[in-house]
């Protein structure tokens, strides 16, 4: 056989084995893929066989939230009023009056301190004021709890007395009882 | 004899490198894809596990339910204790 014939056949089986080489790895790295490409189809029907019912049940959930929201917000407008059922939650979370209910809207909420009564402010303070309450969730509690005493000093902001009020038969001020006869003094 | 010295220089020269380096392409893009795929598998798998606790969601639900009849019972109560306003 003549030198290029040898040539061609050295070149054309070089060029086939170079094929067979890249051609079988290529193979293999398919192979691979699919397999993974199994595995994660595997895994996403798991998650949507899984997720199926969350919709409903968070549907539910909500559902029931809502009524229960919406029946206590109308029980507490029928028991205490509009104006007054917005400034109790106005007083417990400050901001949440101009937000108002769901079903009932809002009104203007009046200040607290001046119309609602001891008992009402009471209940007001079992949210922020109350010391169990430092974490509210509106910001941090209006009492402080580790020095309560600083309350106190605000009943006298400008002058403050020094010293308690003496009482008894010899106290500098002598204060005549109600119902004591002005006649016999 | 020249134009088979010629075929085969071509050959040898042109036409093997050439198909060398369509294939070595074809191989390492195909084998780039594989870390990906694997990637994309694992995280499959991890979010499917992370779905494993939506069952709760049932009892969950259960409780919510539980819950409102609670409320609406003591809502009942104090619509009947209190006056309305």
């Amino acid at each position: 056989m003549p030198a290029p014939g040898v040539l061609l056949i050295v070149t054309v089986v070089l060029i086939v084995l170079a094929l067979v080489f890249f051609l079988v790895s290529t193979i293999v790295a398919l192979k691979q893929i699919t397999d993974g490409l199994d595995e994660t189809i595997a895994s996403v029907v798991e998650i949507i066989s899984k997720s199926a019912p969350v919709n409903d049940v968070v549907v539910d959930i909500n559902t029931n939230l809502d009524v229960a929201v919406g029946a206590l917000e109308g029980l507490l407008v029928k028991k205490a009023g509009m104006v007054d059922a917005i400034g109790l939650v106005d007083g417990l979370y400050p901001g949440a009056g101009a937000v108002g209910f769901r079903e009932q809207g809002t009104t203007t909420a009046p200040r607290i301190s001046e119309v609602y009564t001891r008992g009402t402010l009471t209940l007001a303070r079992l949210g922020r004021e109350a010391p169990v309450a430092v974490l509210s969730p509106n910001g941090p509690a209006l009492r402080n709890a580790a020095y309560g005493s600083a309350a106190a000093r605000t009943l006298y902001p400008a002058d403050r007395p020094t010293r308690s009020p003496v009482i008894g038969t010899d106290s500098p001020i002598q204060y005549e009882a109600r119902d004591a006869d002005s006649s016999a003094v | 004899m020249t134009l088979w010295w010629i075929l085969d220089l071509v050959l040898l020269l042109v036409v093997v490198p050439v198909v060398v380096i369509l294939l070595n392409g074809v191989l390492s893009e195909a084998k780039s894809i594989v870390p990906s795929v694997n990637r994309i598998s694992k995280a499959a798998a991890a979010g499917s596990k992370d779905l494993d606790a939506v069952p709760l969601l049932l009892t969950t639900q259960d409780q919510v339910r539980q819950t409102v009849n609670l409320v609406a019972d003591y809502g009942g109560s104090l619509n009947t204790i209190l006056d309305d306003a």
